[in-house]
């Protein structure tokens, strides 16, 4: 999809953190049961279905756990329409459900040591003891987003692709230099 | 008068000296010190006039009980006024100037009030300005508003320049207040392993013990604050934050802290404030006790200050509030004062007993260094007008006739006893008990506020908790009025809230007046509505009160306190919302298209939508006239992104679809779209659109722009709640998908030319029929649905693609004299057909019914959301208002919400109506007004003219007509 | 502001993350029904001074709704627990009669 552009076109800031544009991502929603979709998972990428709040992470890309019955498969732009056949196929008859959403959101990846701290500004959050492949959906500032800890100091988020732009300007706001707090050491 | 001494100030680095000014006046004064001790520091006894009277006031205090001295703080965009003096840190360059004054504080013209203070009693503003009720809004206000108030406000001009944020953050332990109890406190809970926050409001910590120059545990108190704190420092476990006031405890352990990080470094690339949102297992109030004026006739002068506040200026800044010094009290602890300002050489008059007899080891200790202690005494009155001069002198137990001595002085310290500063125990609802020896409210550790899981979560520990440490000394004796039967003339002379004027006579008049209840004296007399609100104030004067209604203080009570615990600014409560993140503002992929093509906005939800797009020199009325003509005429385009697309999907996915509408969907066919309305369970229309049907199990709704969450919720709630053993899932694909109207006849020309893999004639792809393929190279969902009366079609693309589809479109339509249109060319248009829109046919309490609406509910089902609620008896009342069409006789358009009036009054008074206009437009096809309304009865009685109120007054007179004013037929979008 | 913990996601969390529903485990009564089983569905809420079973739903986390039993006089949270049950859970019934002996019940 050479005409895909994600709602932040590359957009870039620097500062407490370095905050970035993960550009067109490949998003896919899967309801149901979390066993069942573990196993169409597990057939079509090798990847399983991970345990309450967190993610799995493979070569195929990765799931996030996003409630009892929802995961959220993140994957390379390209391949999600065809992943997301592959999935229905496999979930066969089943009660399940399969949509493509991967314009639906705009995902940032956070790199840093003070990270937490930045997040700390905007989100009502405990990130003491959030560990890597851990995943939280809560809100940032005014509207719903969820984060997930994929190194020691590299973090993505995800929000809905209308409020990207308020997300990023927010996270780039409380992330400017002098604004460093120490929360998180 | 006020001065620097040669020596001392354990906070003040005397190699670093700051210039500032304080009423254009150049001082000098030194790092570290605060702006009280750098003005009382350079002599400035005087800084500000009172808030009614207009009398001089001078510094009070040494901390945030501070009353009286409130300044302006910087100018142009970081001009700030009410600052406090006692709590802003020193820094080259300030700039303060003094409040409440005109032409000058040396010289008030509004200091006559203070002549006319017996005009001027409790409750004057309510008893004088009472009546005639109209002369308050357009007399009296705006006078008082003038005349009252302490700083003044910002130039409306000018915008603060700094920014502020805020944080989260999480412990097992917040300790608030850095003195000894609370640094024990973080010590003993981070040794526990627990995780410790530890705040201080000032920037140093170590609480009165290091002023007292208390011993602890062997060493001096600075030591071991000092190495305590290093440790603290050191723990992984602990946050320490110095300049850190928590403002408020709520419920459930949360507690907001006000951190001033940059205050006293202005300019400073940095956060000027940052309010952190703590979540704590356990709240340890440590915040220590605030020492409590004596009530005597002229406390209020400039020069007569809190006896451990003057020892705060002497040990922590080596300031003197003045050459010779008398103290008052009822206690020993302001011996201490006495002590040390003998020992920095300051000379003491006298210090003055209320007290029989002072037998303490400390009056003991002063009677030894030389100074001279008056027992069984009070001051009668203070002498002196901008400062003291000297203070008369009485027997305590007396009515203050008879002066016995006066004593020179310039300076008078005075000390009522202390009282634990229970604040945050009390925010979320800690009981207090009244301590009969100290005489104050102390925590009732039996009746804590409670936390989510039932037990308490404040504790006070140290002076807070009514520890004051003053076991070995002599018993204090309450004092609430000097001398104690002090006459009328003294008790309108006695100050019990100096920043609010308020004396003890106010107090007493209004308990003679039948103010029994604290919390109405409080209003009545304004006594502890200061922005101090009433730190030094509120015990004595609900001592006063009880005095006066015969009854002990804690049958009185204490008012409410309430957060903050000090005022805590603007700036740290919006945190980063401001400016262009003040709001999220959604938008759409197209947004800046829009943007760039000078788009006037409306606002929908978060959402920006284009309302038209002028031209150079175009009226807004003139572009949605253009936009109108032309998509009727030729092609159009419009961003119809922010509509909700809601998949539903599973086996029992046509059932869940059959509750939710009140039409029928399970048996729509798959290619095929029906138009829908939701309900709520009332039978009042929530929501309409589009539905289509997309496989044999699933459907995709379209809702109104503002409906998509909350219709997204109404389902999850009913799947979750009711039905939960229905096998249906719905997600939210609202933002997957850009999509765009194309409307207008030349419509279909202009996707034919993008080309594509959909056959798009009018026999295979007919009205209300939806395709998916390849268009113009892109993937695209083709729904042919019309909410204009034009052939259209509504075209579904992948978001991150929207705003390239969108420009295709225009290239491809360039030929056919495409445009895009906004919302108000969309309104316009689909009144024109009589198409109703949620919002403005609607309000929440109109069914389907009452708009025509009848043939989309379903006769067939058993239920639907809303059906029952449909079946009441005033739902199917024939009384009910309904919707038509209204044309003006003259071709005029109707004011928006214009009633129709009748004679007569209804049952409540008001007068009688029989309709309202709840649409209306000019509308370019038609070259006419034309409107949509309510109407008693109405479709019964088309043709009839009634009147309507207009804008302008009088009324217009207009036709009931059929809704559709448009091709009523449907030649033109069936083609 | 008050401390949830949502049973679906199992994450402790601030009010702000979480959207009221009002009455808990109310019964719906449609076509059918009479004016009073309407009425009592619709509009007569109770308003206790103490326990209080309430609807919340993890608005801005998992999305799920869920059951809290809550007392609004003091605040105290019994306890919270899915959506998809009739009745409150006999142990947080325990856990308000220990606390509450005077409570007559949650009907």
């Amino acid at each position: 999809m050479s005409d895909a552009v994600s709602a932040l076109k590359g957009a870039r800031a620097s500062g407490m953190v370095d905050l970035a544009d993960a550009g067109p991502t490949g998003m896919i929603t899967l309801r149901g049961d979390h066993g069942l979709l573990g196993d169409s998972l597990s057939s079509v990428l090798g990847l399983s279905a991970p345990e309450r709040r967190r993610v799995v992470t493979g070569e195929a890309g990765e799931v996030l756990w996003m409630s009892p019955d929802e995961l959220l498969v993140v994957l390379p732009y390209d391949t999600a329409p065809d992943v997301a056949a592959a999935l229905e196929t496999a979930l066969g008859d089943a009660f399940a459900t399969v949509a493509v959403v991967s314009d639906a959101r705009s995902v940032m990846h956070l790199s840093g040591a003070q990270t937490r701290d930045v997040l700390a500004k905007l989100m009502p959050v405990d990130f003491a003891g959030f560990e890597l492949g851990e995943l939280r959906r809560s809100r940032v500032a005014q509207v719903a987003a969820a984060v997930w800890r994929r190194s020691e100091n590299d973090w993505a988020l995800i929000c809905f692709r209308s409020v990207g732009g308020y997300v990023f300007e927010a996270l780039a706001t409380v992330g400017k230099p002098g604004g460093e707090v120490g929360l998180y050491r | 008068m006020s001065h620097r001494l040669g020596t001392g100030g354990r906070l003040i680095n005397r190699t670093r000296p700051l210039d500032f000014t304080f009423n254009g006046k150049t001082m000098r004064g030194y790092a570290g010190d605060t702006l009280a001790s750098g003005l009382l520091g350079a002599g400035q006894v005087l800084v500000g006039r009172s808030f009614k009277y207009h009398r001089p006031r001078g510094i009070v205090a040494s901390g945030a009980e501070e009353p009286n001295a409130l300044v302006g703080l910087g100018e142009g965009q970081r001009f700030e006024p009410n600052q406090r003096v006692t709590t802003t840190e020193l820094f080259s360059g300030l700039k303060a100037v003094s409040q409440n004054h005109w032409p000058s504080l040396e010289f008030d013209v509004g200091a006559i009030n203070a002549k006319l203070w017996r005009f001027l009693p409790a409750g004057f503003y309510y008893k004088t300005f009472i009546s005639p009720r109209p002369l308050w809004k357009h007399v009296y206000e705006p006078i008082i508003r003038k005349s009252a108030g302490l700083g003044k406000a910002p130039d409306a001009e000018t915008r603060d320049i700094d920014r502020y944020e805020q944080l989260y953050a999480f412990c097992d332990v917040l300790i608030a207040g850095g003195g000894v109890a609370g640094i024990r406190a973080a010590l003993d809970a981070a040794q526990a392993g627990k995780r410790v926050v530890l705040t201080e409001q000032t920037a140093s910590f170590g609480g009165r013990a290091v002023v007292d120059g208390d011993d602890i545990d062997g060493q001096s108190a600075d030591a071991w604050v000092d190495s305590q704190l290093a440790a603290l420092k050191g723990m992984e476990n602990v946050t320490v934050l110095p300049r850190t006031m928590v403002a408020g405890v709520h419920d459930h352990g949360y507690a907001l802290a006000y951190e001033r990080v940059a205050d006293h470094q202005p300019g400073a690339d940095k956060p000027r404030h940052r309010l952190w949102r703590i979540r704590a297992g356990q709240i340890v109030a440590a915040t220590g006790a605030i020492e409590r004026p004596l009530s005597f006739a002229g406390n209020d002068m400039p020069g007569v200050m809190l006896a451990a506040a003057i020892r705060d200026y002497a040990v922590n800044f080596g300031v003197a509030v003045g050459k010779t010094v008398a103290i008052v009290t009822n206690n020993d602890d302001a011996y201490r004062t006495a002590l040390i300002l003998n020992d920095l050489g300051v000379n003491i008059a006298a210090v003055i007993d209320a007290r029989v007899e002072a037998t303490g080891d400390l009056p003991a200790k002063a009677r030894a260094a030389g100074i001279r202690v008056i027992e069984d005494a009070a001051v009668r009155y203070v002498e002196g007008g901008k400062s003291v001069t000297g203070v008369q002198l009485c027997r305590f137990n007396s009515d203050g006739g008879a002066v016995f001595e006066t004593l020179a002085c310039d300076a008078l310290g005075m000390s009522g006893g202390w009282s634990p500063v229970v604040h945050l125990w009390s925010h979320c609802g800690g009981k207090l008990n009244w301590d009969e020896a100290g005489a104050f409210f102390r925590p009732d550790p039996n009746r804590p506020p409670l936390g989510h899981d039932g037990k308490g979560f404040v504790s006070c520990v140290g002076a807070a908790n009514g520890e004051l440490g003053n076991e070995d000394e002599a018993p204090m004796l309450p004092v609430w009025l000097m001398p104690a039967q002090a006459s009328y003339e003294l008790r309108a002379k006695a100050w019990l809230d100096p920043q609010n004027d308020v004396k003890v006579s106010d107090v007493q008049l209004a308990a003679r007046e039948g103010y029994a209840s604290v919390e109405h004296t409080k209003r009545y007399t304004t006594l502890g509505m200061a922005t101090d609100q009433g730190k030094l104030s509120n015990i004595n004067g609900l001592a006063i009160l009880s005095d006066a209604l015969g009854q002990p203080i804690p049958q009185t009570g204490t008012t409410t306190f309430r957060p903050p615990y000090t005022p805590i600014s603007l700036g740290a409560i919006t945190g980063e919302a401001r400016g262009e993140i003040f709001q999220p503002l959604r938008k759409t992929p197209m947004h800046d298209w829009h943007e760039a093509k000078g788009a006037h906005w409306e606002p929908v939800g978060h959402w920006r939508r284009p309302y038209c797009y002028p031209k150079a020199g175009e009226s807004h009325a003139e572009a949605v006239s253009r936009e109108i003509n032309q998509t009727r005429n030729a092609v159009g385009l419009l961003d119809a992104t922010t509509l909700g697309k809601i998949l539903v999907k599973g086996p029992d996915a046509g059932r869940f679809m059959d509750m939710l509408y009140t039409n029928m969907m399970s048996t729509l066919k798959v290619g095929k779209c029906r138009y829908g309305l939701m309900c709520n369970e009332n039978g009042f229309l929530s929501d309409d659109g589009v539905v289509a049907r997309l496989s044999e199990d699933s459907w995709l709704c379209h809702t109104t722009s503002g409906g998509a969450d909350r219709i997204h919720a109404w389902m999850e709630d009913w799947l979750q709640c009711e039905w939960w053993d229905w096998k249906v899932h719905v997600v939210n694909l609202t933002e997957q998908f850009a999509q765009i109207a194309v409307v207008g006849p030349k419509a279909r020309q202009v996707l034919e030319k993008l080309g594509g893999d959909i056959d798009l004639s009018a026999d295979s792809f007919p009205f209300m029929d939806w395709k998916e393929g390849q268009l113009g190279g892109t993937a695209a969902r083709i729904f042919r649905i019309s909410f204009s009366g034009e052939l259209s079609y509504e075209v579904a693309v992948p978001a991150s693609q929207g705003l390239a589809f969108w420009e295709k479109l225009l290239a491809a339509g360039e030929e056919f004299g495409i445009s895009a249109y906004g919302t108000e060319a969309l309104h316009v248009m689909r009144a024109e057909k009589g198409f109703i829109m949620i919002g403005d046919e609607t309000d929440g309490t109109v069914i389907p019914q009452d708009l025509g609406l009848n043939w989309a509910i379903s006769k067939k089902k058993d239920d639907f959301l809303g059906k029952r609620g449909m079946e009441r008896e005033a739902m199917v009342s024939p009384d009910r208002w309904k919707l038509v069409g209204l044309e003006t006789l003259d071709g005029s358009v109707l004011a928006d919400g214009a009633l129709a009036p009748l004679p007569g009054k209804n049952a409540n008074g008001q007068s009688e109506t029989q309709g309202r206009v709840t649409s209306t437009y000019h509308s370019p096809t038609l070259g006419k007004g034309i409107a949509m309304g309510l109407v008693h009865n109405g479709p019964a009685r088309m043709g009839e003219v009634i009147e309507f109120q207009a804008a302008s007054g009088g009324t217009v007179s207009a036709r009931i007509v059929d809704p559709c004013f448009y091709d009523k037929a449907g030649e033109k979008q069936n083609v | 502001m008050l401390l949830l913990t949502c049973p679906c996601c199992g994450v402790t969390a601030e009010e702000t993350e979480f959207s009221n529903g009002g009455e808990a485990h109310l019964k719906r009564f449609g076509p059918g029904s009479t004016d009073a089983e309407y009425e009592a569905y619709m509009f007569a809420r109770k308003n206790p001074r103490g326990v209080h079973f309430e609807r919340w739903r993890h608005a801005y986390g998992c999305g799920k709704w869920f059951l809290m039993a809550r007392d609004t006089m003091t605040l105290e949270v019994y306890g919270t627990y899915k959506a998809q049950t009739t009745e409150p859970p006999a142990d947080i019934v325990d856990k308000i009669k220990a606390r509450r002996p005077e409570w007559e019940g949650y009907k």
